[in-house]
């Protein structure tokens, strides 16, 4: 089977040595960040990237994706045992995580998020291998109008999952899109909005943007708030679940994984949306849902695989269409070009053991994760105890060093101050940067499709609307604005956002 | 006129702002036609999109629903320590090199913290130092001028 040789290849290449310590390194890093509060895998992937600059492509891949998956398990652990998520897409858990801590179950909350987000990782890999081939193929069949269409459709999926008003994450997309047109237009070679700054002649930097927006923004945002963390007193007492939580966790562990699953694959989709929604269902589903949010071991469960699943999957576009659906995969395209290689259906026939190496990476580092957090529970809990007073000059300081080593330019760190600035501003205005990020990397590609598009139709935009797979992509994007326009559907979407704050 | 909004009026400001720049300056580049779009194309549709949407949101802050919330009251020590120790670090890399550059930075952010005490500060700076001087410089190898230039001569 083809399937089997492929995954064969993908072992090969994801245990050589020199990958399975950069896959170790990965999720090791990856759940260290997910338990800090106020450091996500959005700046340590921006602070990581030039280190792995002189890895093989693969390798940085490997360890890169692993810091994100690695995310989501740490970020459970503090959830649970302190009530901070360390980790956006870990705010659910905190709500029955915490509350089962409290009742003395901290032990079989950690053991079942670490197991059903290892179910999860499986399942997602799985998938991920049987889907890819396939989609590529479609994928293949694209013309500059898909691909356009495909766009505003990713585009559209991250307004409608961005939290708070859908017109001004609209106008973040847009703005976002403006940024990414910084820089020299390649087809007429003319500088953009570059003012007369050399540096800005090769466009804005994504790593500045990214560190400005979330990393410097974040960090003044904390500094603001002032609130203590409290570390639990009681002592982890077993690890291991009674049968009745046993028999209530399994199902909510499958449900989990296949809404993570789903919810991962579409545009604007992630870890995040994936454990708000899965833990909605699972409440929902419930024949007794006022036991949510007193300690039901569901409410770990299924949010904490879908958290898991979705981080996996969320691959599935990026690999084989080319198009980053959220905010890390972004940052992952950024990586795969800055290494050379472009994201799309060709990297699976133009770079099979990169492609499989990866897969099966992300099944060895669920493994490994497993196998590491259990034992280290004790640990982390401890990193904890470091005050922020310490941590945050600490990560200023990598930032900076991180931005500078990408293109040895000090320009740069002041840009970065200046998203810094703006991501501040965007945060007291209550407008989501994430989906701003995702225009900024898409703008470009956007407007080399439109413009071939619109050359080969000989200027009649009615192409996009003729052209059946186009059309599905443009149809699709306008149903989800109508159907968030829809006043039910919208306080439901506010509640969702609003759950474990 | 009262607005009710203030946090949806600034932002519908702030992207008419940022629509209007994009629209004026594209139209200084080659615009060209739908056919044969030149490099101001795009980006001047973007513009006029931006600005339209700005000027929504602003006018429904007008007419529509309440505060929301009230405006938490604006803290400026850390917005400017922050921002001004990462760009102290830019602008003295190069001239002064990474030992003092990193000092710096750790000194004058963590004063932006309510809770900075002075002696823990400097000795959180000085372990720092020698984290980055092993991982990034000796591990690493990251092309960092570690040193003041008029002390190595080089620029």
């Amino acid at each position: 089977m083809e399937l089997l040789s492929n995954l064969a290849l993908g072992f090969q290449t994801a245990i050589s040595p020199l990958n399975l310590v950069y896959c170790f390194l990965g999720v090791l890093t990856g759940t260290l960040i997910g338990v800090l509060p106020g450091i996500g895998p959005v700046q340590t992937i921006a602070i990581l990237l030039p280190a792995t600059f002189a890895l093989p492509p693969v390798t940085a891949l490997i360890m890169l994706a692993g810091i994100y998956y690695g995310a989501q398990y740490g970020g459970s652990t503090t959830s649970i045992l302190v009530n901070v998520p360390g980790e956006a897409s870990a705010v659910v858990t905190c709500i029955d995580g915490y509350q089962m801590a409290l009742q003395g179950r901290a032990g079989a909350a950690l053991t079942i998020a670490a197991l059903g987000s290892f179910v999860a990782g499986c399942f997602a890999t799985l998938l991920l291998a049987v889907l890819a081939i396939p989609l590529s193929e479609v994928a293949f069949k694209f013309g500059p109008e898909e691909y356009f269409s495909l766009m505003v459709f990713g585009l559209i999926g991250s307004v409608v999952f961005a939290s708070g008003s859908v017109i001004k994450a609209v106008g973040m997309v847009v703005l976002g899109l403006i940024l990414g047109m910084v820089g020299t237009d390649v087809t007429s070679g003319t500088h953009r909005f570059s003012f007369g700054i050399s540096e800005l002649a090769d466009g804005i930097g994504f790593v500045p943007l990214a560190m400005g927006l979330f990393g410097i923004a974040e960090i003044i945002k904390s500094l603001e708030r002032r609130d203590k963390r409290e570390v639990l007193k009681s002592k982890i007492v077993g690890f291991w679940m009674t049968k009745k939580e046993i028999k209530a966790a399994v199902p909510a562990v499958v449900r989990g994984t296949l809404t993570g699953s789903l919810l991962g694959i579409l545009p604007g989709g992630g870890a995040i949306l994936a454990s708000f929604i899965s833990y909605i269902l699972e409440k929902k589903i419930s024949r007794d849902p006022k036991s949510f949010g007193k300690g039901n071991i569901r409410g770990v469960a299924s949010p904490e695989s879908a958290n898991n699943a979705a981080s996996q999957t969320c691959f599935v576009p990026l690999l084989t269409l080319g198009i980053p659906s959220n905010v890390i995969l972004a940052m992952m395209a950024g990586a795969m070009i800055i290494h050379g290689i472009q994201p799309g259906p060709r990297v699976i026939s133009s770079n099979p053991s990169l492609f499989w190496g990866v897969i099966v990476s992300m099944w060895v580092g669920n493994l490994m994760l497993v196998i590491l957090n259990l034992p280290l529970i004790g640990i982390w809990v401890k990193l904890l105890s470091v005050p922020y007073r310490l941590l945050y000059p600490a990560i200023l300081l990598f930032c900076c060093i991180g931005i500078y080593s990408v293109n040895n330019n000090t320009f740069d760190i002041g840009l970065t101050a200046f998203f810094g600035l703006l991501g501040y501003v965007f945060a007291k205005l209550e407008c989501e940067p994430a989906p701003l990020i995702l225009g900024f990397v898409l703008g470009p590609m956007m407007e080399e499709n439109l413009r071939r598009g619109m050359l080969l139709s000989r200027g009649d935009p009615s192409v996009f609307f003729t052209r059946p797979l186009s059309l599905a992509f443009l149809l699709m994007a306008f149903a989800m604005l109508i159907v968030i326009a829809l006043p039910a559907i919208r306080r439901k979407r506010e509640d969702a956002f609003h759950e474990g704050g | 006129m009262y607005i009710k909004r203030t946090k949806d009026f600034k932002s519908g400001l702030l992207f008419m702002f940022f629509g209007i720049a994009s629209a004026v300056f594209s139209g200084t580049y080659q615009i060209g036609t739908a056919a044969k779009m030149g490099p101001g194309y795009f980006p001047f549709v973007l513009g006029g999109m931006l600005t339209l949407l700005g000027l929504v949101v602003s006018l429904r802050s007008l007419s529509r629903g309440e505060e929301t919330r009230k405006a938490r009251s604006l803290r400026v020590k850390p917005v400017i320590l922050v921002l001004s120790s990462v760009i102290l670090f830019g602008l003295l890399l190069r001239p002064l090199g990474l030992i003092f550059s990193t000092v710096i930075l750790i000194m004058i952010s963590s004063m932006a913290s309510d809770e900075f005490k002075k002696k823990e500060a400097i000795l959180s700076a000085f372990v720092l130092l020698a984290v980055v001087l092993i991982v990034f410089i000796y591990l690493l190898k990251f092309q960092i001028p570690v040193w003041p230039s008029f002390l190595t001569g080089r620029i």
